[in-house]
């Protein structure tokens, strides 16, 4: 398995080390602290948006996923605050990078 | 540890000019021997290229078309910072007695594929540096009640600087009004709070102690170094108001100098953005946390240059490999009281703050008399 065949199946994935009890970010086949395996899940997609911005109309903003990783994706409605409660809406590959959109957690 | 001098210097103007990386490299490098009194290439024991150009083998070739053969040649990235990591590098090679001289030329292209940092997937689709600089500028201007006309400032402080340095980018002094009215690259940065990226080199030659004196009765010496990588992902950072890798750097390099932040007289500082200056300058300890553009401001009503005296990346441009080359270069012309209508009053201490990634890894000098 790879981040990037299962991002393209829409499916956002992360790695963990069950020797350290840590989600290792970016996803890596070898945990940066002890070197053992990895494991793979599915994240839960919930997250917070830390800071965000617009360009041409589109909000980016910067998520803490699962209280611990963060990456930047679209937001896919109006008026964001820094704080609110998203959800992985969408994500996949385009154009050879990652995007992700998040929606509101309702 | 044995001392180890600035003793010359080189520079290209900085431009959008479409010139082989090769060219730049040659000619901030003869304008550095043009410069350098008695001193000839078997004098050279090492020759560092520092760049994100993609061609190979530049500092044999470097090293060739001037004549040089050096013991040790070897090329230089970390982005933006490659220019102090490169120094930090001639350091070491001096203090450790592998070499005696070495050159370092720093050279980029506008068209420099150090702009974006491909491998960061966790920024997603939003790579171009303009999205991490938004990021920062929105998370500065929250939580300290700033605006767009108060970072500005920067802008238009380090403009009015530039007119003053002959290889700078830009010539030309532009008001608040301008910044705000130049093109909205997102909500949070207009392009003229942007560094631009362009076409420039510049050289700078090292010695050891026990030679500086054959090449220039003003040797610079490097009392301070700090380097500090935090990570390679800009959303790592562990805030996005301040730069963690600039105040362990800072610490570090105040420390080695027995200096502190009161007794610098002049400095560079990583402006890549409008925001980037006040944050440098707090992350440095010389202002509080959310007072840096007070200081940004003191110095402009005050018109005293010593913060980004050559116009910083803003003013000047920001040929990537080159720019912390050409800032250390700016401070020890100031510290050797040759910075003519630039110069700084008193300028016996200087400083160095060169940033690559988001402030993913920091460099900083101390250059002392």
């Amino acid at each position: 398995m790879n981040f990037e065949s299962e991002l393209k199946k829409g499916n956002f994935m992360i790695t963990e080390c069950h020797n350290c009890q840590k989600i290792v970010w970016p996803s890596s086949e070898y945990c940066n602290l002890c070197f053992h395996e990895t494991d793979w899940r599915e994240s839960s997609g919930i997250g917070k948006i830390l800071e965000f911005s617009k360009k041409d109309g589109v909000f980016f903003c910067l998520v803490e996923l699962e209280d611990s990783i963060k990456v930047i994706g679209q937001i896919s409605f109006d008026n964001p605050k820094a704080g609110d409660r998203v959800n992985i809406d969408e994500c996949g590959i385009s154009n050879n990078n990652m995007f992700i959109k998040f929606r509101i957690s309702k | 540890m044995p001392k180890v001098a600035i003793v010359g210097y080189g520079q290209t103007k900085f431009s959008k000019e479409d010139l082989k990386i090769e060219k730049v490299l040659m000619d901030s490098t003869k304008n550095l021997f043009d410069n350098t009194s008695n001193l000839s290439q078997d004098d050279i024991d090492a020759v560092l290229v520092s760049t994100n150009n993609n061609s190979k083998y530049l500092s044999a070739i470097l090293s060739e078309s001037t004549g040089i053969q050096p013991k040790i040649a070897h090329s230089i990235e970390s982005l933006c910072n490659s220019g102090t990591n490169a120094i930090v590098s001639a350091y070491s090679y001096i203090s450790s007695g592998l070499a005696d001289v070495v050159l370092i030329s720093g050279a980029e292209r506008y068209d420099s594929p150090g702009q974006v940092l491909e491998w960061d997937q966790l920024r997603g689709e939003f790579k171009h540096p303009i999205f991490w600089a938004s990021i920062f500028s929105k998370s500065y201007k929250r939580k300290f009640s700033i605006t767009d006309e108060d970072l500005a400032l920067v802008s238009v402080k380090n403009h009015k600087q530039s007119i003053k340095n002959p290889n700078a980018l830009f010539q030309k002094a532009i008001t608040v009004e301008d910044v705000i009215n130049s093109r909205k690259l997102t909500d949070d940065l207009r392009l003229l709070d942007c560094s631009s990226p362009c076409t420039g080199g510049a050289s700078i030659l090292l010695s050891s102690e026990t030679i500086c004196k054959n090449f220039t009765d003003q040797p610079i010496w490097i009392s301070g170094i700090g380097q500090k990588t935090t990570s390679a992902s800009f959303t790592k950072n562990p805030a996005f108001d301040e730069m963690e890798s600039t105040k362990q750097a800072a610490r570090c390099a105040f420390n080695m100098s027995k200096r502190n932040p009161e007794q610098i007289d002049v400095m560079e500082v990583h402006d890549a953005f409008s925001v980037c200056e006040p944050m440098a300058i707090e992350s440095l300890g010389f202002a509080n946390h959310g007072k840096g553009l007070e200081v940004v401001k003191d110095s402009f009503l005050s018109e005293n240059p010593k913060i980004n005296p050559r116009g910083g990346l803003i003013g000047s441009g920001h040929p990537l490999g080159a720019t912390g080359i050409a800032q250390t270069i700016e401070i020890v012309q100031q510290i050797q009281s040759k910075a003519d209508k630039r110069q700084v009053d008193k300028a016996d201490i200087g400083l160095i703050h060169n940033m690559s990634a988001g402030a993913t890894s920091s460099t900083v000098l101390i250059l002392e008399k």
